[in-house]
């Protein structure tokens, strides 16, 4: 059974109030619940950056940021979080959908695939992988972190917990 | 004219928008010219000023939210005028000093000589778009600043850096915090 209904609810009960990204087939049932109830106000981004840098205005405007990408879209997302949201000391949740898990996935996630977390690591960024019997519990945790640390943070999406919308 | 002046011009009409400056020169100009709580100064992440700015202004939308951009910035992320066009931010008005050059790194060329930024804009979906000539610039930017965005304001203004120019001295938390209370103030 997929978690998509109790995600949202973590994400609400955790402040979340501003989401942008770009779809991933592991976020299917997210996205499909955004675009089906305005009230998120999701934004779709033409980028992973540009989604940040939303995100980082949104943030300064008094709003809590959530961020929408698949793991291809961390490589686009490299400088905007280097550059921005680490020395500006601007937290956003970044939804990392785990493409390449286990090395068993198209030719092109394989790499990201292998290396997310060690990426996540070398840019000194806190991460957690979604369980699917702990989703209200990893969205709290990761929040305190990027809370009181003032950085991104990344929640790490694998296959099966938000591919559909219930 | 030199950038620097067009950058005091522009910065001489604001009244209480919100400020988002791209990297490099314009953002010290900038500086130089009127420094503000509520001018945030991107210092990295070159071609993002436009989403700072648009995340800013959807955020905030009793707000009035002006990117002061260069063409080198605008070409890195044209896809985010349609995003601005498509989310209809209607409080989100775009300045873009265009000297046809990467005028932080040596005026190496751009190619904004041969292609016509405020057209792109205007295909996008902004609600205005013109260029106009620098000799008018002091005398446009009233309306400019009155008009339901997106709206871009494009002038040319030549290459080369002034002397005097200051750094930001903010540290990157700092004008970050002060943006924020001008946000939310």
């Amino acid at each position: 059974m997929p978690k998509t209904t109790e995600f949202l609810a973590a994400l609400e009960a955790n402040g979340y109030d501003f989401f942008a990204g770009v779809p991933c087939s592991l976020l299917k049932g997210v996205i499909r619940r955004f675009d089906a109830e305005p009230r998120w106000g999701y934004i779709s981004a033409v980028r992973e950056d540009s989604a940040v840098g939303l995100a980082a205005g949104a943030w300064m405007s008094g709003k809590k940021p959530a961020v929408f990408l698949q793991n291809s879209g961390l490589g686009v997302c490299l400088n905007a979080l280097v550059s921005l949201n680490a020395i500006y000391e601007i937290p956003t949740l970044l939804v990392t959908t785990w493409r390449g898990q286990g090395g068993k996935d198209a030719p092109e996630h394989l790499v990201m695939g292998e290396i997310m977390q060690s990426y996540f690591d070398l840019i000194k960024l806190p991460w957690r992988v979604l369980g699917k019997e702990t989703v209200a519990d990893d969205v709290a945790a990761i929040t305190r972190e990027i809370d009181r640390r003032k950085v991104p943070g990344g929640l790490i999406v694998p296959a099966g917990i938000l591919d559909a919308s219930r | 004219m030199h950038r620097a002046e067009a950058v005091r011009l522009v910065m001489e009409a604001v009244r209480d928008e919100l400020v988002v400056v791209c990297n490099g020169m314009i953002g010290r100009e900038a500086f130089t010219a009127k420094d503000r709580e509520a001018n945030f100064y991107m210092i990295g992440s070159m071609g993002l000023a436009l989403s700072i700015g648009l995340g800013t202004a959807l955020a905030r939308p009793e707000k009035r939210v002006l990117v002061l951009d260069g063409d080198g910035n605008v070409l890195m992320s044209t896809g985010v005028l349609a995003s601005a066009a498509a989310a209809g931010a209607k409080n989100l008005l775009h300045v873009v000093l265009d000297n046809e050059a990467h005028g932080s790194t040596g005026d190496q060329a751009t190619i904004s000589s041969k292609v016509r930024l405020e057209a792109i804009a205007k295909a996008s979906g902004y609600r205005w778009a013109e260029r106009v000539p620098a000799e008018r610039l002091q005398q446009e930017l009233p309306a400019f600043l009155a008009r339901e965005g997106p709206a871009m304001l494009l002038v040319k203004v030549e290459k080369g850096n002034l002397h005097g120019i200051a750094r930001v001295i903010h540290e990157p938390p700092e004008i970050a915090r002060r943006f924020a209370r001008a946000c939310q103030a």
